[in-house]
């Protein structure tokens, strides 16, 4: 979608604060909604790419004023409710006011250190070729869809050129609709600063971004 | 994206009761979770412990000065970093799939996630508030140098910058160059000056003289 998280090349937001000694959390909350975040995927049974649609998912006026956390914790709450797994009238009672949902499967704390280490690999065994190879001059595609994508919109009808081929991993525009995995080869695309903005940009930066085979063409 | 309350003064009573209505609504979504059984408040402890003490830019630092000591090392983590970095130890979510990308006197890299926050977590934990922020999104890929001004470092002007734009599961961490006077120096000793942000490529790392030596 063509919302507020796709921010490469937008302007206006200042300079770049970092924060010495910065804390890993800045609130106690904060640590909260990040780890039920980690903690409800099993038995909430979305998968990353769902999680991702559900933080950007929101009027870009939003997204931008709120803090990272917030987004996190309202996805959080959103991808819940739409599965009925704890209803508005529970958060606002601060109780469990209605039978649980059967889940498959709870975070025990014996399990969390072996399911952090074996994380969610993407990379899938496909018995297709790739379509292009190091060194092919590729188009990154001119495509709008209003569901989740991975491609930004400051490369979409910029040429470039493929760098690696990286391998077939989970495609995130199918697998965040709940339409399935539908791997496709995955490259590393490379792009020269002037070709993605204009004449007078720095020639000596270049950019690459890692893209499916669905949103390259031939140039 | 504002970074948090701290950096916003001007309408700090306005973000105030806004957190203090997220603090209870997470509070109250926590405790909803846990009578229903869903969640079990000691995953989520461990969960923050993880990350708040155990997982973090040491990691990666590690890993970084062990390239620059072993050159057999090295060529394996260049080759393919996510066994090499699992040698170590260092594996696992948000690391499933890791690149290892070195820094030389003509070449400078520098990692963003434009669309959201993707960072290699096994080796450099959690990203800080401004890898999240709109500023960092939005001016990495079209103005890295104002960037690094922004960090207060200065490449020189011939120097090609390479931006790695996350927008897929795979994770960059960068080698930066190793310090000049380190001649000799223990694994432990140099994993000292790896900064984060020199794994991120917005900044450099330390020089003997920063710790001292």
């Amino acid at each position: 979608m063509n919302g507020g998280q796709d921010l490469g090349g937008t302007h206006g937001h200042g300079p770049v604060r970092p924060e010495p000694n910065e804390p890993v959390f800045h609130a106690e909350w904060e640590k909260r909604a990040f780890a039920l975040t980690l903690a409800m995927g099993m038995p909430g049974g979305w998968n990353i790419d769902m999680g991702r649609f559900a933080r950007e998912n929101r009027p870009p006026a939003e997204y931008l004023s709120m803090s990272y956390y917030q987004i996190w914790f309202a996805a959080l709450e959103h991808m819940i409710k739409e599965r009925d797994l704890v209803s508005e009238d529970e958060i606002a009672a601060g109780h469990s006011l209605h039978a649980p949902k059967p889940v498959k499967r709870v975070l025990r704390p014996a399990d969390v250190a072996k399911t952090l280490h074996r994380g969610g690999p993407t990379e899938r065994d496909t018995n297709t070729g790739s379509v292009f190879k190091t060194g092919d001059r590729v188009r990154a595609r001119n495509m709008n869809p209003p569901t989740h994508t991975r491609l930004p919109r400051y490369v979409r009808g910029r040429v470039g050129t493929v760098e690696r081929v990286i391998g077939c991993h989970v495609f995130p525009d199918s697998n965040a609709t709940g339409a399935g995995e539908d791997p496709q080869w995955l490259y590393t695309v490379r792009f020269d600063g002037r070709e993605l903005w204009g004449a007078n940009a720095d020639a000596t930066v270049k950019v690459s971004i890692d893209a499916w085979e669905p949103y390259l063409e031939k140039a | 994206m504002p970074g948090h309350d701290h950096d916003h003064h001007h309408d700090h009573d306005h973000d105030h009761s806004e957190l203090s209505e997220t603090q209870l609504r997470v509070r109250a979504l926590e405790t909803v979770l846990t009578e229903k059984g869903y969640v079990d408040p000691a995953s989520l402890d461990l969960l923050v412990e993880t990350y708040e003490k155990k997982v973090g830019p040491r990691n990666g630092a590690r890993v970084v000065a062990k390239a620059w000591v072993d050159s057999a090392y090295r060529a394996r983590l260049l080759k393919d970093a996510t066994p090499a970095i699992g040698e170590i130890g260092y594996a696992g979510r948000q690391g499933e799939h890791i690149v290892a990308l070195e820094n030389t006197p003509k070449l400078h890299n520098m990692v963003v996630c434009t669309l959201c926050s993707c960072y290699p977590w096994p080796v450099l934990g959690l990203p800080p508030v401004w890898y999240k922020s709109a500023p960092y999104r939005s001016r990495a890929v079209a103005d890295p140098r104002g960037v690094l001004a922004d960090f207060g470092v200065s490449l020189p002007k011939d120097t090609e910058i390479r931006i790695w734009d996350s927008t897929a599961e795979i994770r960059y961490l960068i080698i930066p160059m190793r310090p000049p006077g380190t001649e000799g120096w223990s694994e432990e000793k140099l994993a000292d000056l790896v900064t984060r942000d020199s794994m991120i490529g917005t900044g450099l790392p330390k020089s003997p003289k920063d710790i001292g030596k």
